[in-house]
């Protein structure tokens, strides 16, 4: 087993070539020199607190609180982290737009920002100037980041949700490479079924996986929540191709995904009984890291969502933007400090040690090693490239953010899944709530 | 001399009399010193509560205060199958748990009342679900429910009385069978221990009389115990349906609301679209629309538990 310490990453980082990482003073010395070059200059006294999500691999935490600590020697400025689970940031960030009090910098989920665009601060000077030196953004980070013309967060990673699936299960199948198409993904799943080592896809409340391959399945068949102009299009032929579709797979499934939240997918793959599933790089890392699973680790690998009749990759992931309150008192040290944190010598090595769980959404970070040192972890570099945003053909505003947080297209498929609603019924159900949204 | 002082006097007899009257008044007195607590029930209920009516009238998104739009979002939730499963859920949860730990809480307390061995030790284990935090009780329940670790599941399939596991979570039914036992589970100890110390105010002497009368132990219980209790019953049950009622930690752990909205509660259903979907003026409105249930569980307890004729008697008002 490889045990990533600390130091093992930093000193990871400094082989970094095209990063260029730095170590200790070098560091140290570079990121004073930054904050003497950089535009924003923080405030005089200036203190931060930011709220993030919490990590789901230590080492990333550890590398971001040296970056942390990086920029308070850079530039004074102290910043308190407190953590919360993904899906518990949103609330809190939503009581601090509302009270004007709270955390200056809040780090969530996909259209945070979204939720309360005129509480965030204008930083399209930071994305400016960060795109313009990392080889631009990828499309969908602009779609997630701007709000109008005015970037409302910065848009710091993606977690990839793809296929997870153990390689002895799928050449017993008789696939000797993961699928490629919607088709030919259901013939897998009914044969790994038939060998005995059947799959899960959440249907539970399941912020991140459930609603990761639903909206992948959901476009995959040419199905979309609303149009171009945000006008409500669920009810159509493709969504209920979809569904046919998913029912398939569902009964093709370990039973029991219907009570599935993001834990119990990872949970079931680690102790073996589901060989393939949707999700983050977290199975892999964890079954590293722990002795008992490195037959899992060694026998498992990762693959795209498959691409359905629209021919093009449908895929979600988790977007997590940062953004600054405008009810700080230090705007430009919450500007510098978004900026410090995706400048190449910070950002890299601690998405090297994040292991592939996070993906860059500036394209000159595609050279990073850690994408081609482990090959089972490439296919989660390209998945900022691949993403959709939550809004679909629509916008990514609080309306996308409404629709995914009410769990409205997840239910519509757990409720004809488990054979609560015919196909019908369940769309209609699912675009009365959607124009109820949308109004 | 007698004429400068009679003069001399700045205010008549009469008004000097009715302010010396006001500041003797005991109401008068009386609604100052009322003055504090009524301030802190207005700043802390009253406003509070007013603020979400009102905002139930209103547009309001996170971060923005919003226009009044009438009955709009009460118009929307009445077409809205999702907000009436929530009711149905929630007036299901609460009519089954909080019978079901009346009867359990009661059974227990009389059981406790008795002169058993290590009586101390049992009060004290008995109140052990109502201490431990509930989130943690619900993650334990979370595993004992699992659709693939289940412990339950596991031991009924080595007994050989079941071949698959028992889908707790993800079958509509089921899953609402088990967040309803989850509630008894937490809740039967805070009825018990409280109906426990109502029986303890029972004066022996009366179960001293009824026994020489020749009362069997139904009788006791029936004429004596019950009645004595029904004020704290009162109390007990008013309690245990509002906490049932307005419950959200036990079901957002285990279950968020799922699957397919199998298991969520108006209050559960009020934070997903207030606080995670951001729709404030729709979350209030769903709150809002539980005062008129709380209101009457309140006055059921209240003026029907507490009547004489229930505690009595039909004729014995």
């Amino acid at each position: 087993m490889t045990l990533f310490t600390r130091r093992a990453l930093v000193q990871g980082g400094t082989a970094l070539a095209t990063a260029g990482a730095l170590t200790g003073p070098a560091l140290l010395d570079w990121a004073k020199a930054w904050a003497q070059t950089a535009p924003w200059k923080p405030e005089a006294n200036a203190q931060l607190s930011m709220l993030r999500w919490k990590y789901f691999v230590q080492t990333e935490d550890d590398a971001f609180v040296k970056l942390m600590e990086a920029f308070t020697q850079a530039t004074g400025v102290k910043v308190n982290i407190s953590r919360e689970s993904y899906e518990d940031v949103q609330p809190k960030a939503s009581v601090a737009a509302n009270t004007g009090a709270g955390p200056d910098l809040f780090w969530g989920l996909y259209s945070l920002p979204h939720l309360f665009p005129q509480k965030c601060i204008d930083v399209s000077d930071v994305t400016d100037y960060l795109g313009k030196k990392y080889g631009g953004w990828v499309d969908s980070a602009v779609k997630y980041g701007k709000s109008g013309d005015k970037w409302i967060a910065v848009p710091v990673c993606y977690s990839g949700n793809l296929m997870n699936y153990r390689v002895s299960h799928m050449q017993k199948a008789g696939f000797s490479k993961f699928p490629a198409t919607t088709d030919e993904f259901l013939e897998y799943a009914k044969a790994t079924k038939k060998n005995g080592n059947p799959g899960g896809l959440a249907l539970g409340h399941a912020s991140g996986d459930g609603n990761g391959w639903i909206y992948w399945c959901l476009w995959a068949h040419g199905g979309n929540h609303v149009d171009q102009n945000d006008k409500v299009t669920i009810n159509s032929p493709e969504t209920e191709k979809a569904l046919v579709y998913a029912k398939a797979l569902y009964e093709n499934m370990i039973p029991g995904t219907a009570a599935w939240n993001d834990a119990f997918n990872n949970k079931a793959f680690l102790a073996g009984e589901i060989s393939w599933t949707n999700n983050g790089i977290s199975i892999y890392v964890a079954a590293s890291r722990d002795p008992t699973k490195k037959d899992i680790a060694e026998d498992m690998n990762h693959a795209y969502m498959p691409i359905g009749p629209v021919g093009k990759p449908t895929e979600l992931h988790l977007m997590y933007p940062i953004l600054a309150m405008n009810h700080t008192k230090f705007p430009q040290a919450c500007k510098a400090l978004m900026a410090f944190m995706l400048e190449a010598n910070q950002f890299n090595p601690w998405i090297g040690a994040a292991q592939g769980y996070l993906t860059h959404c500036l394209n000159a970070y595609d050279s990073n090693p850690v994408w081609t040192e482990d090959p089972k972890r490439t296919v989660y570099r390209d998945v900022a490239k691949r993403s959709l945003t939550a809004g679909g053909e629509g916008s990514v505003g609080e309306k996308a953010a409404a629709a995914i947080a009410d769990f409205v297209i997840l239910d519509m498929f757990a409720s004809y899944c488990t054979g609560r609603e015919d196909a019908k019924s369940a769309m209609r159900i699912a675009e009365r709530q959607l124009q109820r949204i949308y109004r | 001399m007698a004429d400068v002082t009679l003069n001399g006097t700045p205010t008549t007899p009469r008004a000097r009399s009715a302010w010396q009257r006001l500041k003797v008044n005991r109401n008068w007195l009386g609604l100052w010193f009322m003055l504090p607590a009524m301030a802190f029930l207005v700043l802390f209920l009253a406003y509070p509560l007013g603020l979400g009516v009102w905002i139930s009238f209103t547009d309001a998104r996170i971060g923005r205060g919003g226009a009044f739009v009438g009955l709009e979002n009460y118009e929307w939730l009445w077409d809205d199958s999702v907000f009436w499963l929530s009711v149905f859920n929630t007036l299901l949860y609460t009519t089954v748990a909080s019978a079901i730990k009346f009867a359990v809480g009661l059974y227990l307390a009389l059981l406790l009342n008795e002169n058993l061995p290590f009586k101390a030790i049992l009060r004290a284990v008995v109140l052990i679900p109502f201490i431990v935090p509930t989130v943690l009780s619900a993650i334990a329940f979370w595993w004992l429910f699992d659709s693939q670790f289940s412990i339950l599941s596991w031991s009924l399939r080595k007994l050989g009385l079941i071949s698959t596991n028992i889908d707790f979570l993800g079958d509509v039914w089921n899953a609402r069978w088990s967040v309803i036992f989850a509630n008894i589970w937490r809740g039967v100890p805070f009825v018990a221990v409280t109906l426990l110390a109502g029986l303890q105010t029972v004066s022996p002497s009366l179960y001293e009389a009824a026994t020489i009368d020749g009362a069997n132990r139904w009788q006791i219980f029936r004429y004596i115990t019950y009645p004595l209790l029904t004020p704290i019953i009162a109390v007990v049950m008013t309690f245990s349906v509002l906490f049932t009622f307005t419950d959200f930690q036990l079901i957002w752990v285990l279950t968020r609301g799922g699957p397919v909205n199998a298991t969520q509660l108006m209050a559960t259903l009020s934070y997903q679209r207030a606080i995670l979907g951001g729709h404030l003026g729709e979350g209030a409105a769903i709150s809002t629309a539980m005062i008129p249930f709380l209101l009457a569980a309140i006055l059921i307890s209240w003026f029907g538990l507490q009547r004489r004729k229930w505690q009595h008697g039909e004729n014995n008002d």
